[in-house]
């Protein structure tokens, strides 16, 4: 008997050096750490258990029979993060550079089957070379299997990808069909071809940084949702927002508890909007004295930022949030904040998760650039998320809400549950300047009388109380009483049930 | 007494008076800038009337507004306060005209002693020792260079209608002789309306000591003590006490009895300040009266258990002043900090904005020590463009110097402001600086003291183990409170290592952490090779969201400040900014393996350092500089600011032109 347990401590040993301590000096001494020692950050103390760590490739083409080792790639398993079950793969770039054998896909997709059939989340690190071109078509195959996988989890279980490392070709569309991706600044990057060929079919001279490192895909692409500085930072930051997220679309929202009072009143609110209609002014602010603890964690921070989306809890439950950024383009809603926003409202809805929206926007972003782009399209993307959405919807409207982006924000008329206005709230159609020259264009060579028609406009309209007095408001309240107004109406809320139509599935304007 | 008195004021001093008149129940009125519509002295006020457009000059400085608000209110009387109009012979002139009394020194005092040249020449004739210096008024630059070299260098040129330190210069040579000369003129122009300048003999090493004295309408004058005002940055003053360390009882005799001699020499019936230069050899030379109530009154105040405000209004109402100078008592000692909006760490430029977090200390009286906070301000105000920048005037006492700096630093540890950049790091460190400490001081402690600039301290010995244990405890609250989280896998729960290692600012301390519940928790910090050196139980009520942390760490009590960043906390303590980590033993090892990353190189950029107007570009592009040369001067807060080059230079590219409005970091200009 003492032979055999040798033996296996053996094998694993020789499993868990993966590619060689030389490789793995060489992953260091890149800024990067192993598949193994990232899983170690990610996951609690010792509660990984690896599975399929003597797998390794059948291949016979091109010497591969001579190299085997055990793992072939990719680390696979379970694991808790702070006592909830999570899944988890990571490509080993150890290990023939992490590329995707037939082997390495089916010890991704017996995770991905188990992360659904048990209802949890799964977390891929990714930091490989693509395909494995000994194999040629088999790996083509496995990568299907892992794609069609993505898509039968999608909107059951969280699926989150982070990228540590390369990540180039077929290996791109895994992630890209999960909830989020994360990337590692200056040591990971992404793109469906590389430099190389970019360089042979389009005469572009670009470096991979520049082609897809975490600052293209963070502020350009939209494609990755945050980037860390490092490993470590990455892989804590993935601890802490796995505690926002439900394991599944059933399980509803963790609960963390929590001292911060629901009736913590913030008298600083009270002074958060400016008297100049034209002064910007933080939403941030508002969001972190509202929520638990300032606790905030923001997804795609770099892009379209004059939306902010995000996750935080109110009395330990988690909520998404969604809000209007004044500090930016005046908080208009463009193409890009309209994508942006509406994905994130997808997913709070997929999972269950109460959507709270502040809203302080002028309108949708006008000229050629946006209407080019299809802002139509793209506008109805998010007026579509919230209408469809049947999760609890809180919204506080804390100063402008003018025109189409007004519905567009969560609105009464589409489906918000309980709609606050602040007393600074003006619901019209557009703003008082704009409303008064086109109702009395006649008048508009006099400057005198057009101001007395812009005040006449403002003193009808620029209130929260015509809305108010339609019902379209539920309640017009103190700002410093916020945290105490949102945290009753989502307890209200709870148990929220809401059925759309049967359908096989809607038709989003994509 | 009066029933109702006006506050021709704003911010702190403004609201002070306003609880000394609601004290003897005197009905207040508040005067109000456009800019100052929400401000707390107009809510503490009985009244309030707005008095024009955010300029000083449109608004609190227009007599003709703060008359008519008088008149609008009925109010019988008006406290200045310090600054604005509290020292223009015209405003109690004004006043007396429309029958209102002025809560200050009668119009003649003012005139005798508001003006620093015709204040010499007052005070000689009384026999106070005066400096040597020239106190007829300076045409131009050339003048000035050449009165300058008769006094002898250094000389310091200065705004005879000043204050506060606007409108001042020190000369070393004749070049910055002129160059002062313009610049005082000119801030003396902007910040006065007055650009008359003098000069006089600049006193090595001195330290700012002055007189409080109080005199009555019936010929009565009194002194209060000393106050010691070294502590100086740009001749702004920062940090005063009382008494002064450097005075014995038979100087501070000479002093008060010289400064009562001037006081009575103009007639003097008010609360006001006779300002010395003193010798390190306790020698003292007259500078100037200051007629009105001073900015750092309330640490006379503290030692003396007299409220200055109330006995200026009670003799300008006409009562006598019912104390005698045998009965005037010091006891113990005070210290008040100055809370600024401004950048310690980029050379203390202003700073404006909304303070999104304002959490003063608590204010109170225990163990023998009394903490007072004078301010202006509150969480959501807003610090604007157009006043000074003081946020705050924090001031404690106790029975001795060593105490009140104790407990002052305690204080400023659990001050919170957030939203601009303040110098509460600066003035915690300074409370730590063994010089301040010792009482060595001069008014050019700070020069000499903070040569670089001041840099974050960085956390060592007992600090570093305190910040340590803090971040240790934190932690361990939030794995705690984490293992309480919903969903989780049956089974025994999660257990999380006890072997923790805290990097604090860059510095690695290993500890481990007992505890149940999340307090009190027992830190044993052990060294590099695994051995105890210290166990401290670390007990507080801090729950995370909380901005301090007030707790006991082993038998100490402390407030560090903390403020949640990515996986970690930025600490501030004892003027320490540290961010913190808290990692088990494995993550720490491979965080260890996590390259640096480098910043930027942003030293071949000239940067905008604060948020201001761009006044004159001195450097065409193409030229070559020399390190120290003027490259352009930027105007923020009032304060003409010269940016200098770094070192010697080519101009490449200027990107900002005159009347640009800047903000932080914009660069200006760019260098070959």
């Amino acid at each position: 008997m003492k032979d055999v347990l040798d033996e296996l401590e053996r094998r694993r040993a020789e499993a868990r050096l993966g590619g060689g301590q030389a490789r793995i000096d060489a992953q260091h001494s890149r800024g990067k750490l192993t598949a193994r020692e990232r899983i170690e950050l990610l996951m609690d103390d010792s509660s990984f258990e690896e599975f399929d760590m003597y797998v390794e490739h059948r291949c016979h083409d091109f010497g591969m029979e001579k190299t085997k080792i055990p793992g072939d790639g990719v680390v696979t398993g379970w694991g808790t993060i702070n006592g909830r079950v999570v899944y988890v793969f990571a490509k080993d770039f150890t290990v023939f550079g992490g590329s995707l054998s037939e082997a390495h896909a089916k010890k991704i997709t017996k995770i991905q089957d188990m992360a659904l059939q048990n209802r949890a989340p799964v977390i891929g690190l990714f930091d490989a070379g693509g395909a494995r071109i000994q194999e040629g078509v088999a790996a083509l195959g496995g990568y299907g299997e892992v794609f069609l996988r993505n898509v039968l989890a999608s909107g059951v279980i969280p699926q989150i990808s982070v990228i540590m490392g390369p990540c180039a070709g077929g290996d791109v569309y895994s992630p890209a069909m999960t909830d989020f991706i994360f990337m590692v600044k200056d040591t990971s990057y992404m793109f469906v071809t590389g430099p190389d060929v970019v360089k042979t079919v389009t005469n572009e001279t670009v470096t991979a940084e520049e082609l897809g490192g975490a600052r293209v895909h963070t502020t350009k692409s939209s494609i990755a949702d945050r980037a860390y500085e490092n490993d470590v930072e990455t892989l804590l930051q993935m601890r802490r927002l796995m505690d926002f997220l439900p394991a599944n679309n059933k399980s509803g929202v963790p609960v963390l508890p929590t001292k911060d009072s629901p009736d913590r009143e913030e008298a600083s609110l009270d002074t958060l909007i400016p008297d100049n209609p034209n002064k910007p002014y933080d939403i941030k602010e508002l969001i972190l004295k509202v929520v638990d603890e300032g606790d905030f964690f923001e997804l795609q921070d770099q892009f379209a930022k004059n939306i902010v989306t995000g996750f935080a809890r109110m009395e330990g439950r988690s909520v998404g949030i969604i809000a209007n950024q004044p500090m930016v383009l005046a908080g208009v809603l463009d193409s890009d904040a309209s994508r942006k926003a509406a994905r994130f409202v997808r997913f709070c809805d997929c999972f269950e998760i109460p959507i709270l929206t502040f809203v302080d926007v002028p309108g949708f972003l006008p000229g050629t650039a946006q209407e080019y782009g299809g802002l139509i399209k793209h506008g109805a993307k998010l007026l579509f998320a919230y209408s469809e959405a049947t999760v609890p919807k809180v919204t506080v409207i804390t100063r402008k809400a003018y025109g189409g982006a007004y519905d567009v924000m969560s609105s009464k008329h589409i489906r918000g549950d309980v709609n606050y206005a602040w007393p600074s709230a003006e619901i019209a159609v557009m703003g008082p300047k704009g409303a008064a020259e086109i109702l009395y264009r006649a008048e508009l060579s006099d400057p005198k009388k057009i101001a007395v028609r812009i005040k006449e406009y403002q003193d009808r309209f620029a209130n929260p109380f015509i809305a108010a007095e339609r019902g379209y408001i539920d309640e017009v309240i103190l700002p410093r009483s916020t945290r105490r107004r949102i945290c009753r109406a989502l307890n209200m809320l709870r148990n929220k049930t809401v059925e759309n139509p049967w359908k096989k599935h809607d038709n989003i304007p994509l | 007494m009066f029933k109702k008195i006006l506050i021709a004021n704003r911010g702190e001093i403004a609201c002070r008076i306003i609880k000394s008149a609601r004290k003897l129940g005197i009905k207040t009125v508040a005067v109000y800038s456009e800019a100052d519509r929400d401000a707390l002295h107009v809510d503490l006020a009985d009244e309030a009337v707005a008095i024009g457009p955010p300029p000083a000059a449109q608004s609190y400085l227009v007599i003709d507004n703060i008359v008519a608000a008088c008149r609008k209110t009925k109010a019988e009387a008006v406290h200045p306060g310090y600054g604005f109009l509290s020292e223009r012979e015209a405003f109690p002139i004004a006043l007396e005209k429309a029958g209102i009394v002025f809560i200050g020194p009668n119009p003649r005092a003012i005139a005798a002693m508001g003006d620093k040249i015709e204040s010499k020449k007052a005070a000689a004739k009384a026999k106070v020792s005066t400096v040597p210096g020239y106190l007829g008024e300076i045409a131009d630059a050339k003048q000035a260079v050449k009165i300058a070299a008769e006094i002898g260098y250094p000389v310091m040129i200065k705004a005879s209608a000043g204050g506060g330190g606007k409108g001042m210069r020190i000369a070393w040579n004749a070049q910055e002789a002129e160059e002062g000369f313009a610049l005082a003129r000119s801030e003396a122009k902007s910040s006065f309306g007055d650009d008359r300048v003098f000069v006089e003999k600049f006193i090595e090493n001195p330290r700012h000591i002055e007189i409080q004295v109080l005199g009555d309408k019936h010929g009565n004058v009194i002194y209060l003590g000393e106050r010691e005002c070294s502590i100086q940055r740009r001749n702004q003053k920062v940090v005063e006490e009382a008494p002064s360390p450097l005075i014995d009882a038979k100087t501070r005799k000479a002093m008060g009895e010289q400064a009562v001699a001037l006081a009575k020499a103009v007639g003097y019936d008010s609360a006001g300040t006779v300002e010395f230069v003193a010798g390190q050899d306790r020698s003292f030379f007259f500078l100037e009266m200051n007629t009105r109530l001073q900015v750092e009154h309330p640490v006379t105040e503290l030692v003396t258990g007299i409220d200055l405000v109330e006995q200026m209004i009670r003799v300008a109402a006409g009562e006598k002043l019912k104390l005698k100078q045998s009965e005037v008592q010091l006891n113990g000692w005070a210290v008040e900090s100055r809370v600024y909006a401004e950048d310690p760490y980029r050379n203390f430029l202003p700073s404006i904005g909304r303070l999104t977090r304002y959490r003063p200390p608590r204010e109170g009286t225990a163990d023998g020590g009394t903490v007072r906070n004078d301010t202006g301000v509150f969480e959501g105000a807003e610090i604007s463009m157009y006043y000074d920048p003081m946020i705050a005037k924090l001031v404690t006492h106790a029975a001795t110097r060593a105490a009140a700096i104790d407990l002052q630093a305690d204080a400023l540890d659990a001050f919170v402001i957030d939203g601009v950049e303040h110098n509460v790091p600066f003035l915690a460190a300074l409370m730590q600086h063994p010089r301040w400490r010792e009482g060595r001081l001069s008014t050019g402690f700070i020069a000499e003291e903070f040569k670089g600039g001041f840099k974050p301290r960085t956390p060592e010995g007992e600090e570093l183990d305190i910040l340590a244990a803090v971040a240790v405890a934190i932690d361990h609250l939030a794995n705690v409170r984490r293992r309480e989280i919903t969903d989780q896998m049956a089974g025994p729960p999660v257990r999380f290592a006890d072997r923790r290692v805290a990097d604090v600012g860059g510095a690695r301390v290993a500890a481990r952490v007992e505890g149940t519940l999340g307090y009190p928790a027992k830190v044993t910090l052990v060294d590099a090779k695994g051995i105890r050196r210290t166990t401290l139980e670390v007990d507080a009520d801090w729950w995370p969201g909380i901005p301090v942390w007030e707790g006991r760490v082993g038998k100490r009590r402390v407030a560090v400040q903390v403020r949640p960043i990515l996986n970690g906390y930025e600490l501030s303590y004892r003027g320490v900014r540290a961010k913190a980590y808290v990692y088990t033993e494995r993550e720490a090892a491979l965080a260890a393996l996590m390259p640096e990353k480098v910043a930027p190189d942003t030293s071949k950029l000239l940067l905008c350092p604060m948020p201001g107007l761009v006044k004159a570009i001195h450097v065409a592009q193409g030229q070559e500089v020399k390190a120290g040369e003027a490259l352009c001067v930027v105007e923020a807060m009032k304060m003409e600011n010269i940016l200098r080059a770094e070192r010697d230079a080519m101009v490449k590219l200027i990107r900002a032109k005159a009347g640009d409005s800047l903000a932080v970091d914009a660069v200006i200009m760019e260098f070959a």
